[in-house]
């Protein structure tokens, strides 16, 4: 089980890591400001395995991949929300992050709710089942990879 | 079936017809990597085991969010980016030339009908001259830069219809807030905008450019504008029949289709925090400013800076307003330099700095601290982007932000 985080509509990516902490050269450093100026004690309290529900728009704004970098490096295994923009929505795949479209899960839990999550089934919250759908096939094969990275060494004959 | 602009665009690049939804593979014209971004692409590039850039006259390297640095880290991304290019033969490297958006047309690189990729969400600029544009991670960025390719979902499209004659203290920056209030932050995600009408044939392509830039502030893919004669001037290139097939067909099917009128638009603001939290100028009433910020890849051009010169001249900021004016490029510097324009905003008070991101990333001078009110023509307003995150941003045109410095609260021009 996992314990969600909840977060609201239009979480941008300035809030997720402003830019003063873009230069870090590790995303270990990074970590400890993920989601600072919202709530600046989030990322202390972000277990692995945790996940996090929003609502729409999530990851709108900037490109900077250290967003969803930062959110894999917390620990969480899964974004739920209702919409995603669409530069973090390529940039969480490619880091093999789960994000997951789900209309009705983020107006129906609270912070603190244990969720299950089954990829490409669905999710349940308190005993009720939310279903959720499968990636297009070319997404899932860079997730299964374990991100863009990986997939590419492999097309190299690295791994 | 007809077809709109990205799907030309597109259609054009694999060769073959194209329609949204389809899931399509292109070749690269031109990437852009900004120096936030560059040691992470280099770092996962090498990581991906690649041993040379595929096509090293497409990567273009720009340094302009931390010029001059600010941070004692920050030199470490130039050096990186330097090292990277003498590595790999890359030639195109701006280490001081302005803000990347604003160079990647201005220097010559984007063409109407190209794709360009970029490390930064407002890739979308080089819409302006009909070039499919749009931001990705550093990760796909390696990739590209390792393959000369990337994946690409073939959009839809919100078509925008403007005609009629903008009221005079009116201006493109106006227009686009208003769109993203009226599609807000997520309307137009995944999808295409395509601006067409007499309003945006008359506008000038550095107007068009702060449309195509914001686009993404609505969620929107790319922001286009069909090239035409100005379009052709601009990036040097013959009005040929080739360019003249870049716009959207009449029967072509657009998932959405919004008309204005010119006369309709007045001066707006994006107010604290959410860039879709738009209102009339006239309605902000009382609210005293710390700081103006005039610059940034959306407002940070010539006619930008003439606007508030225009506004600005033989008046004074008012005692309390720091006034920041940061042109996009050094052409712009040298040329508002030259016609007297920045002697004009010196004189009424402004701060003349540096070419580059500057304030609109927190990054240059003029950070503000809580309860602090900013009026500025960047393209955020996000919590704590500007300082801390009880600063309170508001976007512009330069003509009210402007008119705002002298009086020293918010007004319309």
């Amino acid at each position: 089980m996992s314990k969600i985080w909840k977060l609201g509509n239009d979480i941008d990516t300035d809030i997720i890591l402003p830019t003063e902490y873009l230069a870090f050269e590790t995303v270990k450093e990074m970590k400890p400001y993920a989601f600072s100026p919202l709530r600046p004690d989030l990322a202390s309290k972000i277990q692995p395995g945790d996940i996090i529900v929003a609502g729409n728009n999530f990851g709108c704004g900037s490109s900077r991949e250290q967003a969803p970098e930062v959110v894999k490096a917390l620990g969480i295994s899964c974004i739920v929300a209702k919409s995603f923009a669409r530069i973090f929505f390529r940039n969480a795949i490619n880091n093999g992050l789960l994000l997951v479209e789900q209309p009705d899960l983020y107006d129906q839990v609270e912070e603190g709710d244990e969720a299950e999550v089954i990829p490409g089934k669905e999710i349940i919250v308190n005993g009720k089942s939310y279903p959720i759908a499968n990636l297009p096939e070319n997404l899932m094969e860079i997730l299964e990879a374990g991100g863009l990275v990986k997939a590419m060494r492999k097309r190299n004959g690295l791994d | 079936m007809g077809h709109t602009l990205v799907e030309k665009i597109i259609g054009n690049k694999v060769g073959h017809e194209v329609k949204p939804g389809d899931i399509v593979t292109v070749d690269v014209d031109w990437c852009m990597i900004d120096d936030i971004m560059v040691p992470f692409a280099v770092q996962k590039f090498e990581e991906m085991g690649f041993s040379k850039v595929a096509k090293p006259d497409s990567v273009v390297l720009i340094y302009d969010h931390f010029l001059p640095a600010t941070q004692v880290d920050d030199s470490r991304h130039f050096r990186a980016g330097d090292a990277f290019a003498e590595k790999y033969g890359i030639k195109n490297v701006h280490r001081t030339d302005g803000i990347c958006h604003q160079l990647m047309t201005e220097a010559g690189y984007v063409k109407p009908g190209d794709i360009s990729f970029g490390t930064d969400s407002h890739t979308v600029t080089y819409g302006c001259v009909g070039a499919f544009a749009t931001g990705i991670g550093y990760t796909e960025m390696a990739g590209i830069l390792g393959t000369g390719q990337l994946w690409i979902k073939v959009p839809e499209t919100i078509k925008i219809e403007i005609d009629g004659t903008l009221n005079g203290n009116v201006t493109s920056k106006d227009i686009i807030l208003r769109i993203i209030g009226d599609l807000t932050a997520s309307g137009a995600t995944y999808q295409a905008l395509e601006f067409t009408g007499s309003t945006v044939e008359a506008m000038s392509v550095a107007s068009r450019m702060t449309i195509s830039n914001m686009s993404v502030e609505a969620g929107a893919k790319c922001g286009l504008f069909a090239p035409d004669e100005k379009t052709c001037d601009y990036c040097k290139i013959p009005y040929d029949d080739k360019i003249k097939e870049l716009h959207g067909d009449d029967d072509a099917k657009y998932a959405r289709i919004l008309r204005y009128r010119a006369e309709e638009f007045e001066p707006v603001c994006a107010c604290p925090s959410l860039v879709d939290n738009i209102k009339p100028v006239k309605e902000l009433k009382d609210i005293k400013v710390n700081q103006v910020f005039l610059g940034s890849c959306t407002n940070g051009r010539l006619e930008d800076l003439r606007i508030a010169a225009s506004i600005l001249k033989g008046k004074h900021v008012a005692p309390y307003v720091k006034m920041i004016v940061t042109p996009a490029s050094r052409k712009i510097y040298r040329e508002a330099l030259a016609d007297g324009t920045l002697e004009i905003l010196s004189d009424a008070g402004a701060i003349i700095t540096t070419p580059g991101c500057g304030l609109c990333c927190g990054r240059g001078g003029g950070i503000l601290c809580d309860d602090e009110v900013v009026v500025a023509t960047n393209n955020r307003n996000f919590l704590g982007r500007m300082g801390t995150n009880k600063v309170q941003i508001y976007l512009a045109s330069p003509a009210t932000a402007a008119a705002t410095a002298v009086a020293g609260e918010i007004v319309e021009a």
